[in-house]
């Protein structure tokens, strides 16, 4: 393969511009300078591997990083918990959903980056849990709050249940299928079931937490209580990562048919780590209930679960602090692109290709896993 | 009227089976899921529709031969469509080969995302009205209304699918293909260019749905850029249907769950019409992992 001679990459970068070229209107005058772009990153992406002084940098503040990590994690946190002093209610918002997407990265981490268990449909017990609290609290008002939050997470552990018990015998490609079609199904279902959830009206009116007398209305007090849930939910899951639970996933991720002669149960592993990530995703799905107020099916679609997913790889798969820092980037980076909102999705897909590309492990994925991943690739050929 | 939903079915099936043939040629050479497959099917459709409007710019000698022209409408969709598999397998799929599993996959979601935002800046995010061309009004027989289009279709699918039963069987590049999803290191050992091998096969599979793409937006008369992903979706149930990675398969395939969807939707209610393709792909999954003509589910599931 030497590819890389400037005769092939005009060839290579003309006949793209002639496939693009029944599509092109107005602007079509920024295209080849897109591609100039995109040549000349991938000849600083080949120089950048090769030279010794940038990889060396980048070791370096890798291993500075990792040498303080708990100094690190407590001023992170630190910042978080000041940030909302110092900025407007409009950001706390974008703040608040990053939180929220970061509940749902570090619990589909468990089964994507722990068990090595692809789900595309995950926003499906994101919704599940959602409308439980919905339901629950505004359309019936059986409940408050409180007893609505475990409750939502039991509905979508319960959904994860029976999904999983069929599903996970399944492998791959095979089973991120099905959890695909589960996520279409819960979508369709709630668009269609008028009585239950309103249909593409959704659920207005759903109340805020209160802790007694003390209402979560304001956005920076609902901003500190995700924060607070956050950290709970992170902390549980490094825990639990490291726990006999997670390193058994972990085995059963790296080779399943050695984990099973272990004396690992691997189905019920899977469908455990199933079922805490659903419980999980359905604990997002009732914060975010009360955060908007109001629930439609067209905050569940196929598009979300992959911005999930998208925040897991980025993050680097398997890497808990990974997750927060890939939902975080997500969300945040875009609302500074609102400008150029139209271009913006064209831009994240092209980033995601990009990543795939030339940092396949993401941005934290540790140096222990690139070594796993890299044994297991040999593996499979 | 059971007769008019399975004609209906039939009709749509043909471009299910088409693009599910997409599918089951990239899965037979490179044993992924090419999720970016919905999109190519998208951008055959708009093709087509971008195509189709310069008809009227054409000399007028051109115009009254209007069957020819519309045959030079796919041909020339097809045909950049399989330029744009090319470039797809270029892009997000061969510098990922021997990476984990999840990683072509996330690079196909990420074409996907951008190829449909590229489609919908250039396009604009409202249905497009595909211009009136041929056999629009109804020919009713024995009970039974129909176009002379969806005929068209029916035939043409069919056609193409022979097209591409012969490629596969009986050309050296076909046969070249079977040999790669046999056993790649053993097909380069004998001295088949697997890289080449892996390109004609998404370009072939681009070609089949680029077709599927214009013929679709013939039959429906609207199209806009979110077509691919349920076309996808519905195209991949029907290759999982026959059993993935098996030509023969996703063609029944693709005309039983477009059967079935016009059956469902003819006798039980049109708003779960979705619905269908999503609790079939599960059903079979789960019972039949290796589809209707599979085999070897062990190894593969």
């Amino acid at each position: 393969m030497n590819g890389h001679n400037l005769r092939h990459d005009l060839f290579y970068y003309l006949g793209m511009l002639l496939i693009c070229a029944p599509f092109l209107k107005s602007h079509t005058v920024y295209v080849p300078l897109l591609f100039l772009g995109v040549w000349g990153l991938r000849r600083f992406a080949a120089f950048a591997g090769e030279n010794r002084t940038i990889t060396g940098i980048r070791e370096q503040m890798e291993s500075l990083v990792m040498a303080h990590s708990s100094l690190t994690v407590g001023s992170i946190l630190a910042i978080a918990l000041l940030l909302p002093f110092v900025s407007s209610n409009y950001l706390i918002d974008v703040l608040t959903s990053a939180i929220l997407y970061a509940i749902l990265a570090t619990a589909l981490n468990i089964t994507v980056g722990m068990t090595g268990v692809l789900v595309l449909g995950f926003i499906g017990f994101y919704a599940v849990g959602a409308y439980t609290t919905g339901i629950l609290t505004a359309k019936f008002a059986l409940c408050g709050f409180w007893i609505a939050l475990p409750l939502s997470g039991l509905a979508a552990m319960l959904c994860g249940i029976l999904l999983g018990i069929p599903a996970l015998r399944l492998k791959g490609d095979y089973l991120a299928v099905v959890t695909l079609g589960f996520g279409e199904i819960i979508r369709i279902f709630l668009t269609n079931l008028n009585a239950l959830t309103g249909g593409p009206n959704g659920i207005m009116g759903i109340k805020r937490p209160s802790f007694g007398v003390f209402a979560l209305d304001h956005p920076r007090d609902f901003y500190w209580f995700a924060l607070v849930m956050l950290s709970l939910i992170v902390l549980v899951v490094a825990r639990l990562a490291n726990s006999r639970y997670g390193r058994a996933w972990v085995a059963i991720r790296e080779n399943e048919m050695a984990a099973g002669a272990l004396g690992i149960n691997v189905f019920r592993k899977h469908l455990l780590s199933f079922s805490i990530s659903a419980f999980l995703g359905g604990i997002a799905g009732s914060l975010f209930a009360v955060k908007q107020g109001f629930i439609s099916p067209d905050s569940f679609t196929f598009y979300e679960s992959v911005l999930v997913l998208c925040m897991v790889v980025l993050g680097g798969i398997g890497n808990v602090v990974g997750s927060v820092a890939g939902a975080l980037l997500l969300i945040i980076v875009p609302e500074f692109l609102r400008e150029f909102s139209l271009y913006r999705m064209l831009v994240f897909g092209a980033v995601m290709i990009a990543f795939m590309v030339f940092r396949p492990n993401g941005l934290l994925g540790s140096r222990l896993i690139t070594e796993e991943i890299k044994d297991s690739a040999d593996d499979d050929r | 009227m059971f007769l008019q939903h399975l004609l209906n079915g039939i009709t749509i099936g043909g471009s299910y089976a088409l693009i599910a043939l997409g599918y089951t040629l990239v899965y037979g050479v490179l044993k992924l899921i090419n999720f970016a497959h919905g999109e190519i099917y998208m951008i055959g459709a708009n093709l087509g529709f971008i195509l189709i409007s310069l008809i009227p710019a054409m000399p007028p000698f051109l115009q009254g031969n209007l069957i020819l022209l519309l045959l030079a409408v796919v041909l020339v969709a097809a045909v950049i469509c399989s330029l744009y598999g090319y470039y797809l397998e270029k892009i997000c799929y061969r510098p990922l080969r021997g990476a984990p599993k999840l990683t072509p996959l996330i690079s196909a979601l990420g074409a996907s995302i951008f190829l449909q935002n590229f489609v919908m800046i250039s396009m604009g995010a409202k249905d497009r009205i595909f211009p009136q061309t041929i056999g629009m009004q109804a020919i009713t027989m024995g009970g039974v209304s129909f176009t002379l289009l969806q005929l068209v279709i029916i035939f043409s699918s069919i056609a193409l699918m022979a097209l591409i039963y012969w490629f596969i069987n009986r050309t050296r590049l076909g046969i070249a293909i079977k040999a790669t999803s046999a056993d790649p290191y053993m097909a380069s050992l004998v001295g088949i260019n697997v890289d080449t091998v892996i390109s004609v096969t998404f370009m072939a599979g681009s070609f089949l749905a680029a077709c599927a793409g214009v013929m679709i937006g013939l039959y429906y008369g609207s199209i806009n850029f979110t077509l691919g992903y349920l076309g996808g979706i519905k195209a991949f149930t029907a290759a999982v249907l026959g059993g993935i990675g098996n030509v023969p398969g996703a063609m029944i395939g693709g005309f039983l769950l477009g059967v079935i969807e016009a059956l469902g939707a003819g006798y039980f209610s049109s708003e779960y019409k979705d619905v269908y393709a999503f609790f079939i792909l599960i059903a079979v999954l789960v019972f039949r992992p290796a589809g209707l003509l599979g085999k070897g589910a062990n190894e593969r599931a």
